[in-house]
């Protein structure tokens, strides 16, 4: 159900700030979110201050300079800092992005950081992400095969592999999901753009052959219909990808397969 | 992790810290547009039955209609209508598998907000 404002244990409240590095001429001011689950207190957002002359160029070197010289108990996810893991999305300046690959100097004034819109928190920047990965897990992203297996590997044209490009890039960062004010509502029983991107990937696989199935399956008011093209997450994906897209073919492969 | 504190997880912040995005913004103005058009339905409506029900009740709602005020919640009306015309027009484009790239959506969405309102000014010159 749409809800304007926050629960009462999530309104967030003015932090810390944290002293200037000294000495630092070139410096870049941080607001971040920050929630501790043994304190027993609201979140609140932190100020932090870094010296860009020793900083890496993006988002998450700010981050991690900050863990390192100021505030070790800032928690954040990030793994490979090149847009491959998806681990360090979150919203900054405003957006869903990944840390590693948003540059500092493509944020005008403070950079405001917060963790995914409209997850349940674990830490600071860290969403629960459990029922995304389950949604992901329900709309079975493998090969569902019925034919005999082939004495090497499942075939495929070079026109039918095309058909998975700007699909098969996703890495399931779960910036486009939560950048879905429809997701923000319904993301109980709607699976959302990253989930319906992919299920899509495997409906149109030429090797697949549940196709019927999968349709079947998203053959539903919430899973699939909950998806008003209102095109944040395509506007979002920090790889440049379109579920909204995606969802558009599945809802026509289901007009098709009815008339 | 029987010591991880789940029950109490605050919700992170969503519309109030996302920037507003001309994707979202024209989607909702359609949601918008189309819940106000019941309630200028029902004005028309009441319109009418004070018609056939009695000179004094049609004279009060005339009066409120043709007032500055009736006049500017017709504008309002009409920029609604058009609005919401527009942005189902658009909502068909989409369901075709068309305009669905971000630059091209955007645009749209613009157009439906640029659109709507020349469109009032055209109507109100005619009418």
């Amino acid at each position: 159900m749409v809800q304007l404002t926050l629960p009462k244990n999530s309104r967030i409240t003015t932090g810390k700030t944290w002293p200037k590095p000294e000495g630092a001429t070139n410096l870049r001011k941080l607001q971040i979110y920050r929630w501790n689950p043994d304190d027993g207190q609201n979140p609140r957002v932190d100020t932090y201050f870094v010296d860009m002359d020793t900083c890496g160029p993006m988002v998450l070197d700010a981050l991690i300079k900050i863990k390192n010289e100021i505030d070790p108990t800032l928690t954040f996810r990030r793994s490979c800092r090149e847009g491959i893991c998806g681990s360090c999305a979150m919203n900054i300046d405003g957006i869903n992005t990944l840390a590693c690959i948003y540059g500092m100097d493509e944020i005008k004034g403070d950079v405001k950081i917060y963790p995914l819109p409209h997850m349940p928190v674990v830490k600071d920047l860290i969403p629960d992400l459990t029922h995304f990965y389950a949604q992901h897990a329900s709309i079975m992203p493998w090969l569902e095969t019925k034919t005999n297996r082939p004495a090497k590997e499942w075939k495929q044209s070079i026109e039918d592999r095309k058909k998975l490009d700007g699909l098969y890039e996703c890495v399931m960062c779960a910036s486009c999901s939560t950048s879905c004010p429809s997701y923000w509502w319904n993301g109980d029983r709607y699976l959302g753009p990253a989930a319906l991107l992919h299920a899509y990937r495997w409906i149109i696989d030429s090797r697949d052959e549940a196709t019927g199935e999968r349709l079947d399956e998203l053959e539903d008011p919430f899973k699939l219909y909950r998806c008003h093209t209102i095109m944040n997450c395509a506007k979002t994906c920090p790889k440049g990808l379109n579920p909204a897209k995606a969802i558009a073919q599945i809802k026509k492969l289901m007009v098709e397969r009815a008339v | 992790m029987a010591d991880v504190n789940r029950g109490n997880r605050p919700l992170s912040p969503h519309i109030a810290i996302y920037r507003p995005q001309m994707t979202s913004a024209s989607s909702i103005m359609v949601r918008i547009t189309g819940i106000s058009l019941l309630f200028f339905a029902l004005l028309v409506v009441w319109w009418l039955l004070a018609a056939a029900t009695s000179e004094t009740a049609f004279a009060f709602i005339d009066g409120l209609l043709t007032s500055w005020f009736g006049g500017l919640l017709l504008t309002l009306g009409v920029w609604a209508l058009w609005y919401h015309t527009l942005g189902r027009l658009r909502h068909v484009i989409f369901d075709f598998g068309y305009g669905l790239d971000v630059n091209v959506a955007e645009t749209l969405g613009k157009g439906m907000f640029i659109g709507a309102t020349v469109l009032t000014v055209l109507t109100l010159i005619v009418v």
